[in-house]
């Protein structure tokens, strides 16, 4: 799949922003006046930010209320009414908060809740697809979920709970990986299905289509890039995973802690891009890709 | 609304014959017309004298069959365009409502006026029916030309979709596939139509015919009948005579 930036920018910052609402909402920490403002001010930045950069994403952003009306049936627009349910549960709470000092816990745990069922909103958009045998599978919530978690309790300065957070994310994530790299192969789609000629002997695509590119090929057929892929699983793994949790576990405060966020979002910014880069989108075998070569 | 119709009235979809498609490309070019002119945005194209690309609602692949036995291979030429699922995946993903499948007839069809342009529909879709236009910035797909074959404008003979119309080769068939008795549901049923990826539960609507096995002129049975015409078809000299013969000699003893 095409790894669009606004894709990736979206799903690692909205993920950490409400993240770090999911914890505010739970009074983890527990803050009030200016230090609640700074944080709720860096969770709306995320969350609001990464909303807007999906936006970006669409080929009418001026028609984006439509997508509040259909979530009986579809993620998206599941994920659009729980990001709004959310962000102004959260701004009801968060101003409570700031300016009277006062902490509704129960709006608190509503809008945490909220939180994470955007995130959860979010995976299941990848989740669902069939037609994407590496994210058709339970571990794409899983992961996105823990990541919310664990980026967001780093944000929110609770170390107790930010390193065994990053250690189950990276597990996760390593699961996907490994999940994801023979998802294809398991999934049973193949050239054959696809056109029905599998039983007839060995098949080969001859001709595409069109001299030129097109849509199907520039948004699903993406392989650029495929070969640095483990060099970049490592560079997640460890800017994104190791290296947070080696500095929050050092003396250093909030130099320290700064690092670890950057350090943190670098990483998971590389795991999103493989995410969609290496996803192999089942329309590729009718253009002769996904097919091992004989 | 992008929930499914639990059940369609009729089921109005094509059964397309790969025995008999020649790989012309004219219904690609039909529908590229047709649906460019008519309902719906245009269906644009970037850079057409320069490195092309465009909106298409069907495109025909050409594969290469080569059975396990030392046969021949064959080449098979394949359109594919939307196949109007009964659980067409790109509906229910829709966020909006501008994806939908009518219960009347079963077609699916996009509101462009509602379309965000998001781009998930796509995504869902096992076929690549859909495809984002690059100047409208809205989905785009087979409209099985609703605009045709409901059309009492047109002579009756005009209202099918303008691929099955163009088939030189009579190749595309249209009709209702939810009528057991129809023509194409017999056609299908006579010939083993069969579904696109059918292990991802789309249950499509369109039929695919599969082709007939090549002739194998070396099978021992084909090859006796050859046989008849064969001392007739021997050829006469084998050896050249004259000025080739000399050069024959000549070049065979250097």
């Amino acid at each position: 799949m095409h790894p669009a930036p606004s894709l990736i920018a979206f799903t690692t910052l909205s993920g950490l922003g409400f993240g770090l609402l999911a914890w505010l909402g739970l009074g983890l920490p527990s803050v009030t006046g200016v230090t609640a403002f700074v944080f709720f001010t860096i969770a709306y930045v995320l969350a609001a930010g990464g909303l807007l950069a999906s936006a970006l994403h669409l080929g009418h952003p001026e028609r984006a209320w439509r997508a509040f009306s259909q979530w009986r049936s579809s993620w998206l627009s599941r994920e659009g009414c729980a990001s709004v349910a959310a962000l102004l549960v959260m701004a009801a709470y968060g101003a409570a908060l700031v300016f009277w000092g006062q902490r509704i816990a129960w709006l608190g745990w509503l809008g945490a809740a909220l939180s994470l069922c955007t995130v959860f909103c979010t995976a299941m958009i990848y989740a669902q697809l069939k037609t994407v045998p590496r994210w058709h599978t339970p571990l794409t919530p899983a992961l996105l979920l823990s990541l919310c978690l664990a980026g967001g309790a780093l944000l929110a300065g609770q170390i107790s709970l930010a390193w065994p957070l990053l250690i189950a994310a990276a597990v996760l994530q390593l699961l996907a990986w490994h999940h994801g790299d023979r998802a294809f192969a398991r999934s049973g789609t193949t050239l054959g299905t696809a056109t029905g000629l599998g039983a007839r002997g060995q098949l080969r695509a001859f001709e595409p289509p069109h001299t030129g590119t097109n849509y199907l090929l520039r948004e699903m057929a993406f392989e650029v890039g495929r070969k640095h892929a483990t060099k970049l699983r490592g560079i997640a793994l460890t800017l994104g995973y190791a290296m947070p949790v080696l500095l929050i576990l050092l003396p250093g405060a909030h130099v320290t802690a700064a690092l670890a966020v950057l350090s943190h979002i670098a990483g998971i910014l590389a795991s999103r891009w493989l995410f969609f880069a290496q996803a192999e989108h089942v329309v590729g075998l009718y253009y002769g890709r996904h097919t091992p070569r004989t | 609304m992008t929930t499914l119709p639990p059940k369609t009235a009729k089921k109005l979809g094509l059964v397309i014959d790969l025995d008999t498609c020649v790989g012309c490309h004219a219904c690609v070019i039909s529908c590229k017309g047709w649906n460019t002119e008519n309902y719906g945005a245009p269906l644009s194209d970037q850079d057409a004298y320069g490195t092309p690309s465009g909106t298409f609602l069907n495109r025909v692949h050409s594969y290469e069959v080569q059975p396990p036995e030392a046969a021949p291979a064959q080449l098979v030429h394949f359109p594919k365009s939307c196949l109007h699922c009964d659980d067409a995946p790109c509906v229910t993903v829709c966020p909006t409502g501008a994806s939908y499948k009518r219960a009347e007839d079963g077609i699916v069809l996009v509101n462009e006026t509602a379309c965000i342009g998001c781009g998930l529909c796509a995504w869902a879709c096992p076929y690549g029916a859909r495809e984002m236009d690059a100047a409208a910035k809205v989905m785009k797909k087979c409209t099985l030309c609703v605009d045709r074959i409901y059309n009492e404008n047109l002579p009756e003979e005009d209202r099918q979709p303008a691929c099955v119309r163009t088939c030189p080769a009579g190749a595309r068939h249209f009709g209702d596939l939810g009528d057991p008795d129809s023509a194409v549901s017999q056609l299908a049923a006579a010939r083993g139509g069969f579904d696109l990826m059918p292990e991802l539960g789309t249950a499509p609507v369109n039929k695919y015919l599969p082709p007939r096995p090549k002739d194998q002129l070396d099978h021992p049975q084909t090859a006796e009948q050859i046989d008849i015409l064969a001392p007739y078809l021997a050829p006469v000299a084998n050896s050249p005579k004259g000025f080739l013969g000399w050069l024959d000699k000549t070049l065979e003893r250097l």
